[in-house]
């Protein structure tokens, strides 16, 4: 208890503390962004609740470790990675979510996590359990009194190519006709059939599409944090919350979600302690249900 | 003659759009009433207002002299007020017997009760009110593999299972082939003499509800437009041009 | 006539069968145990989720967090909690047998029943929830607990507690933790067995094909549901207690608020026995469990990848699970049904 008081304290005497926390904060949330977009993505156009997100993630994170381990330069991960999660994302779907489309949403969710759990220990068996990062050797910034405030300028590439990525997939959604496609199809998938779209290369695409996200996103994060193959149900969980919390097809919203998340977790490690990171990040799921559930409730509805 | 619903100055929007606008009706006691009005002049709204569905944004609710618009739907149908589906719901992966015997009044039950099995009275009472509505043949199939007539007799049998005060029907004879509309009107009628239910009807059948109603409200565009006896309404010029979609 | 006699002779010889196993099979003592505890989550994860219609994800919190209250029960009658767990179990620490085994029994009733009283608080807070956001926020809320358990320095952190162990012969030892498990289960059979058959059954039934309707026809549904979890919270509380004694060391995240191994084993159980049919839990637990003992042996190093991919092809291609295959081959077996649509059309016919 005294060391929370202390934490907190801290962050009262010393305020530059705290920017130092949400720049931390911010910089995470932009990757939690990216793989929440995929989840909403997936989720809008096939209503399908990916509860192996979080491991399409760390598998394309590994990808880029491995590639760099083979000796290629680090930056080529995050493309590399885009394109062969990309491949593993058709192939899941066309053995798997395509099956359960069409059932009720528990299958799904079981489904996924079934998923989930094969690649965790498919991960594990490959490539051991130690946790893996890239070191990219770039320079550290530093800023404020004391140099209190630290950017390494990898970290900064890292959500500079995030925001990259997330900026041409909405170009890309908005503008080009398979974009357009899957936003019709998520609107209404008997209409889009009727129209002429063939809502199964939709479908396919889609999940093709996230999966490739978040193995980019996995990519950045091997550079400038660090991956574990038991990873991944936190990124999960950190994509649902997201989701939840922002509504599907609220972009600004998503955005605004990701970036708290990142700075709330930040907060928490400071003033709790690191191995309640976890614990944060479920109690905020748990949290955002809650006060969704209490705005159903003023409606006398139930959250569905 | 009392009330047993007395709704006043009802008002409910759906995200910008008035669906109903301070609406005030009365049913009385063992009659049966109608509401009728053209598509989208919010009988629907109006009826999920009254069983509790939503909350209301302005008014007041009373059944039998209680205040209800603060009650979610299950303490309604508690106090003996039921409602039928546009869409007839049943339990339809229960048989025509199942589906009857969930629908004895739990109000009525303690948990002790509930931990017991159904008795032969409730058995035979099932039996006889699928009989009243002609089910009983068929009373041992899937209820979800009964035609959609069938199944909304079966809903109404269910109503009467649970017995209520006063009951709330949305469309009772839509989708229903015409040839059997004649039963189901003189089984309604029947539940309201026999039973003693009141009845609260929403209908777009005309011959159905003038046959059958005391009492008519129209409703139009959200508003309350007319009141009165089968035939006072059938010559209310405002009803005939809200049909007819004159301004 | 025959139908029910041949029913009383099946119960009678798996009853018999269930109280032989552990001496004709001494060998496979522990995975006899292990098959009861199967069976237990099983059988009670249906109750919330094949009978009801609220696929938890999350039951396995009552495991973990029965495990826990029946340890501390047990510890805490003889010594301080906090000194106990801060020398982790380290030899000092003596029991006598009738600390043991009073410890034991107080240790897993109590264990039950707090369990059943946390799930009323949970399911008010989660009820509202409905499919996937329901299974979601169960699962967050079990790894909330492990998370948070495993900092809570009290009751022993991230190490866990380490419970005495069993005083006596450990293969006498064995056979009492089997006949305590299974004990449990033919307790919760029996129970959702007459459960099934009574209103209270026919309700969450109702309330799994369509809770608008049933809360339209004013039945209690948040009572119903509340009481139904804390009954299955109860089983699997207890069961998580006699765990605990079982295991004698066990951990916050890997043993007691395992998510993805029993937490989901239980799921996958019903699902290949047969969501929301009587025997279904019980036929998957075993199916299941002689898989998974097979893999163990055969798969070396990736049966966690046949389990998860056997998790895939279940919710894939064997949803309705064995019984529901049976249903479809064999209706005559269930067959009130076919019988009376029989008789039903010649009651037609009769009267035309």
């Amino acid at each position: 208890m005294d060391q929370i008081l202390g934490n907190l304290s801290l962050l009262v005497e010393f305020p530059i503390v705290n920017l130092k926390i949400i720049i931390d904060g911010v910089m995470i949330g932009a990757l939690f962004v990216l793989v929440a977009y995929g989840l909403a993505l997936v989720w809008g156009v096939m209503n399908v609740k990916n509860l192996a997100q979080g491991d399409f993630v760390i598998s394309g994170g590994y990808v880029s470790w491995w590639l760099v381990e083979q000796g290629f330069p680090a930056l080529l991960g995050v493309p590399v990675a885009f394109i062969v999660m990309w491949g593993i994302g058709w192939v899941v779907y066309k053995l798997v979510i395509s099956r359960v489309i069409e059932r009720d949403l528990f299958t799904s969710l079981l489904a996924t996590f079934g998923l989930a759990i094969m690649m965790a220990q498919i991960l594990n068996l490959l490539f051991g359990s130690d946790t893996q990062s890239v070191d990219l050797g770039y320079d550290t910034l530093f800023f404020g009194d004391d140099d209190l405030i630290s950017i390494p300028i990898a970290k900064l590439i890292g959500v500079l190519m995030a925001g990259t990525l997330a900026v041409a997939v909405i170009v890309f959604m908005k503008s080009s006709r398979m974009g357009q496609a899957i936003r019709a199809t998520a609107q209404d998938a008997r209409a889009a059939r009727v129209m002429g779209i063939d809502t199964e290369k939709v479908y396919a695409f889609t999940f093709s599409l996230n999966s490739a996200i978040c193995g980019a996103a996995g990519a950045i994060i091997v550079m400038v944090w660090l991956i574990q193959p038991f990873y991944g149900i936190s990124y999960s969980i950190r994509a649902f919350v997201v989701v939840t919390a922002a509504g599907l097809g609220n972009l600004p919203g998503v955005i605004a979600a990701g970036l708290g998340i990142g700075a709330l977790e930040q907060y928490g490690a400071h003033i709790f302690g690191i191995g309640y990171q976890q614990a944060i990040a479920v109690l905020l799921l748990l949290l955002v249900l809650f006060i969704r559930l209490i705005q159903q409730r003023r409606n006398r509805q139930v959250l569905k | 003659m009392s009330s047993i619903i007395e709704v006043q100055g009802v008002s409910k929007s759906y995200g910008g759009v008035v669906a109903n606008h301070e609406v005030s009706l009365t049913v009385k006691s063992g009659t049966i009433t109608g509401l009728i009005g053209p598509n989208g002049s919010g009988k629907t709204t109006l009826f999920n207002s009254i069983v509790g569905y939503h909350p209301i944004d302005a008014g007041s609710i009373q059944f039998e002299g209680q205040e209800i618009s603060k009650f979610p739907v299950q303490k309604i149908a508690r106090l003996g007020m039921l409602r039928t589906f546009q869409q007839t719901r049943i339990y339809g992966a229960m048989n025509g017997v199942e589906n009857m015997l969930i629908s004895l009044p739990h109000r009525k039950m303690s948990i002790w009760d509930a931990l017991k099995r159904n008795t032969r009275e409730d058995y035979e009472r099932a039996d006889h009110l699928l009989e009243f509505v002609g089910l009983y043949e068929k009373r041992l199939l899937k209820s979800g593999d009964l035609s959609f007539g069938q199944q909304k007799l079966l809903e109404f049998a269910m109503a009467l299972m649970n017995e209520p005060t006063c009951l709330l029907l949305d469309e009772p004879t839509a989708g229903i082939n015409p040839t059997l509309i004649n039963g189901l009107i003189e089984r309604l009628k029947r539940a309201n003499t026999e039973f003693g239910i009141t009845l609260f009807i929403i209908e777009h059948n005309m011959r159905v509800i003038m046959n059958m109603a005391e009492s008519i409200y129209c409703l139009a565009h959200g508003e309350m437009l007319a009141h009165g006896t089968p035939d006072e309404i059938q010559n209310d010029q405002n009803v005939i041009d809200a049909y007819l979609g004159a301004h | 006539m025959t139908m029910a006699r041949n029913k009383t002779m099946l119960y009678t010889v798996i009853l018999a069968f269930t109280f032989i196993a552990p001496f004709a099979f001494p060998a496979y003592g522990t995975q006899l145990a292990t098959l009861w505890l199967m069976i237990i989550v099983a059988l009670t994860w249906d109750m919330t989720g094949g009978q009801m219609g609220y696929n938890s994800l999350g039951n396995i919190f009552f495991y973990g967090t029965g495990m826990y209250v029946a340890a501390l029960i047990s510890i805490g009658q003889v010594y301080d909690i906090g000194d106990y767990t801060n020398a982790a179990g380290g030899g000092i620490y003596e029991f006598t047998d009738a600390q043991y085994f009073g410890g034991l029994f107080l240790g897993v009733i109590g264990a039950g029943i707090f369990c059943s009283i946390t799930a009323v608080i949970i399911g008010f807070l989660t009820f509202g929830l409905r499919g996937p956001y329901f299974a979601i926020g169960t699962l967050g809320v079990a790894i909330a607990a492990g998370e948070l358990v495993s900092n809570w320095e009290w009751v022993g952190g991230g190490q866990g507690i380490a419970l005495p162990v069993y005083p006596g012969d450990l293969d006498i030892g064995k056979i009492f933790f089997y006949f305590l498990f299974a004990t449990v289960g033919v307790s919760v059979f029996v129970f959702v067995k007459w459960l099934y058959s009574t209103r209270f059954g026919a309700a969450i039934n109702a309330i799994r094909d369509d809770e608008e309707k049933a809360d339209a026809m004013g039945i209690h549904t948040l009572r119903y549901k509340l009481i139904t979890w804390a009954m299955a919270a109860f089983f699997v509380g207890m069961a998580g207690g006699i765990s605990a004694f079982q295991l004698i060391h066990f951990e916050p995240l890997e043993s007691a608020y395992q998510t993805i191994n029993l937490g989901i084993f239980m799921v996958v159980c019903v699902l290949l026995g047969g969501k929301g049919t009587l025997w279904g839990p019980v036929i998957g637990a075993i199916l299941f469990h002689l898989f998974k003992e097979v893999t163990w042996n055969y798969f070396l190093g990736w049966q966690w990848v046949a389990l998860g991919a056997l998790i895939v092809v279940t919710v894939v291609y064997f949803q309705d699970g064995v019984m529901g295959w049976l249903m479809h081959k064999r209706p005559e077996w269930f067959g009130i049904r076919v019988e009376d649509k029989a008789a039903a059309e010649a009651k037609v016919e009769g009267r035309a």
